[in-house]
């Protein structure tokens, strides 16, 4: 019986702690899956919504969701300046392979530095009232501090999902993953589109670093802890698959939850990457790439 | 009468030349006289431990201002020289090398933890200079260089010391608790706390029902706690770094996790970052700690010393509290003065040996080292968190909040158990 409710309740976990997974690679997906940009620095502009949503919630009390919300114009719009000055640097030169690399590395660095200054080294917490609360179906206990996250996180991959396939700039942000060449001879403007797709990559991150913050202290280093693991999940969904990402970010929690609770702590990272692994043998362009 | 007037003027050009030998001949004296005792270190002002390393240097530079405004040392102003290790020991080597041979320092002090000390180890020990140094936990077991000087009063044995207090609280409980549950991160700090409790563990009969860790970037704790709680064990101890502390104390709220005694070794308890987001969530738990502000622990000094780092923490953005590493800090530096000043030497081993063989009166008390560099006898706090009722950051500077429950030579309270009952 107690193994029993341990696996609902590692189950439950797992799923929450995927959909949280899930809102922090989807950036990822969008960036690296469609657009092939490697942006590395993603991680770190979760962390830039993490302390913008602490800073409202010391400052204002404001809620971290809404202060996410709020803010993923602004990220919007930081994105869509990123990539103008990628594309104009980098991109439109054919340089975009290693000297890209380089760009998001040292924009990774810039940002955190940015956060140290600004901020200082201390760890940062936000106040909410569902922090720290639960409730119970059955045998198993809820999480309010996950359940959260797992919900915008599942919320965010539906609204991008359904932009994506049911809108003309979604169509055209597919498109220009398959051929810009195609897409500028009906008429769309391929660096428009991407710059687009590119600050919705970023404007994920404002909500993602509210959902990061939620869960646990953060400080600005943190970031190149996630470096692994988003893509790690963006690549198992399948390159710019974004119901992909979210199938993969559970995979992924629930692997760890299950190995945490049966195996050890210490191998849920690794067998997580485990999956990876065994995932790309059979199906090279991830569980749902094409 | 023009002879006289030349004549006077040779006698005035040898006397001045005279005058200017002197004067250069003394140069040299009056220079060494003037120029600073250096002292030189390397510290995290970036990286992972950049927030207690960044609070280090301020307590360390009201020391250097301290001594310079009372005259120096020797007569001589004192200058501390530091770069930043960015919490990665691969720079520490380096640091030390340009310190030692291009910065000519006096005297090295080491940076903040466990990871940074040890890589300087083998270039103190080449050049057998004096090494006081800054929370660094068994770093001298393997070496038992003659040199070091460990600030952090884990104790003689310091694995073992450092988690020994924790076990001792809860074995003096009625009925005795009998299981014990371990759990901590896969890395430097945990892995030794958790060696040394289960040694304790055998040596006060517990049986040990749990015993695992988990990797540094865990998310989640929920799945572990509920691990543990299924095991229901007496006694959890946990030995974590900060992000860390907060999710395992949460996940132990939201699982409903409440065994006999909780805490142990959680590093980030002790910082205002955590203690005013987790507030009365604390309560009850029992964990280390190395100066509160409890009327036992009132040593002359601190509570100044306190008051103008405060002042200046928030601007820096580090722990505003200040009464985990600062006041031990300013410390280390004050035994490293009093020795100089004692010995009236700048030789690494008169300073040596008068560190190791006299008591040395600091802001933290009385300090005494023992033959391995560390302290002589054990000062590891065991502190429990009581009646916490809000997060307001004013309550941590007063008594009352973080009772001192071990040793009893510094109690200030008395242990609430169990957890349960303390946790209302």
């Amino acid at each position: 019986m107690v193994w029993l409710d341990l696996l609902l309740n590692a189950l439950a976990a797992g799923i929450l702690l995927g959909g949280f997974y899930a809102a922090v690679s989807l950036g990822i997906a969008l960036a690296f899956g469609l657009l092939d940009i490697v942006n590395i620095a993603h991680p770190v502009f979760v962390m830039l919504g993490s302390y913008v949503a602490y800073g409202m919630n010391a400052r204002f009390g404001f809620d971290p969701i809404l202060t996410g919300l709020l803010f993923t114009p602004v990220f919007y719009a930081l994105g869509v300046l990123l990539y103008r000055v990628y594309y104009v640097s980098f991109e439109r030169k054919g340089a975009e392979s290693l000297r890209g690399l380089v760009f998001f590395f040292g924009v990774l660095f810039i940002v955190e530095v940015s956060l140290l200054l600004a901020f200082g080294v201390d760890y940062r917490m936000v106040e909410a009232r569902y922090i720290g609360e639960t409730f119970q179906i059955g045998p198993v206990g809820i999480a309010f501090r996950l359940l959260v996250p797992c919900v915008v996180g599942v919320a965010l991959t539906g609204a991008l999902y359904l932009f994506l396939s049911r809108t003309f700039y979604g169509r055209a942000i597919q498109a220009v993953a398959q051929d810009s060449f195609a897409l500028r001879l009906m008429g769309a403007n391929p660096f428009r589109v991407k710059g687009i797709a590119f600050g919705l990559a970023i404007a994920t991150a404002a909500l993602a670093g509210a959902l990061l913050i939620m869960i646990g202290p953060v400080e600005p280093a943190m970031n190149r802890e996630y470096i692994g693991r988003v893509f790690a999940v963006a690549v198992l969904g399948g390159m710019g698959s974004i119901g992909g990402t979210l199938v993969a970010a559970i995979i992924v929690g629930v692997a760890e939850s299950l190995t945490s609770t049966f195996y050890g702590p210490s191998w849920g990272v690794a067998v997580s990457f485990g999956v990876l692994l065994l995932a790309l043998a059979v199906r090279p362009s991830g569980l749902f790439g094409r | 009468m023009r002879r006289n007037r030349s004549r006077t003027r040779a006698w005035a050009v040898v006397s001045l030349l005279i005058g200017a030998l002197f004067a250069s001949s003394a140069w040299p004296g009056a220079a060494s006289a003037a120029d600073p005792i250096k002292i030189g270190f390397g510290m995290a002002l970036t990286g992972g431990l950049a927030a207690n390393g960044k609070a280090a240097l301020i307590a360390m530079q009201l020391w250097e201002a301290d001594v310079n405004k009372k005259g120096g040392l020797l007569g001589r102003p004192v200058q501390l020289v530091y770069y930043d290790d960015q919490t990665k020991g691969a720079t520490v080597p380096g640091i030390y090398t340009k310190l030692l041979d291009v910065d000519k320092v006096h005297f090295v002090v080491s940076g903040y933890g466990t990871n940074l000390i040890a890589p300087a180890m083998p270039i103190v020990m080449e050049r057998k200079l004096v090494f006081p140094a800054l929370f660094g936990l068994a770093n001298n077991e393997k070496h038992n260089y003659s040199g070091y000087f460990q600030i952090m009063p884990a104790g003689p044995r310091p694995a073992i010391d450092w988690t020994g207090t924790y076990l001792e609280v809860a074995a003096r409980q009625t009925p005795k608790p009998q299981t014990l549950a371990l759990v901590g991160a896969d890395a430097e700090y945990p892995h030794n706390a958790l060696a040394g409790i289960r040694e304790n563990a055998k040596r006060l009969g517990f049986k040990v029902v749990y015993d695992s860790t988990y990797p540094p970037n865990t998310v989640d704790f929920t799945p572990i706690v509920r691990v543990i709680k299924a095991q229901n064990p007496d006694v959890v101890f946990v030995a974590s770094y900060p992000p860390d502390s907060a999710g395992m104390v949460l996940a132990a709220h939201e699982v409903g996790l409440q065994p006999k005694m909780f805490g142990g070794g959680m590093v980030g308890l002790q910082f205002a970052a955590l203690l005013t987001k987790l507030g009365p969530k604390l309560n009850g738990i029992v964990n280390y700690d190395f100066w509160v502000p409890e009327p036992t622990l009132k040593f002359s000094g601190i509570e100044d010393f306190l008051k103008r780092y405060q002042a200046q923490a928030e601007k820096a953005g580090v722990d505003p509290l200040g009464h985990y590493l600062p006041p031990w800090a300013y410390a280390y530096l004050q035994v490293l003065g009093q020795a100089i000043e004692g010995t009236k030497s700048l030789d690494q081993q008169k300073v040596a040996d008068y560190v190791r063989t006299q008591e040395h009166d600091t802001i933290v008390g009385k300090v005494k080292f023992g033959a391995n560099g560390e302290w002589a006898t054990s000062r590891v706090l065991q502190v429990q968190f009581q009646g916490i009722e809000t997060t307001d950051i004013a309550q941590f500077h007063k008594a009352g909040k973080r009772v001192v429950v071990w040793p009893e030579q510094y109690k200030s309270g008395k242990l609430i158990y169990p957890y349960s009952s303390a946790m209302k």
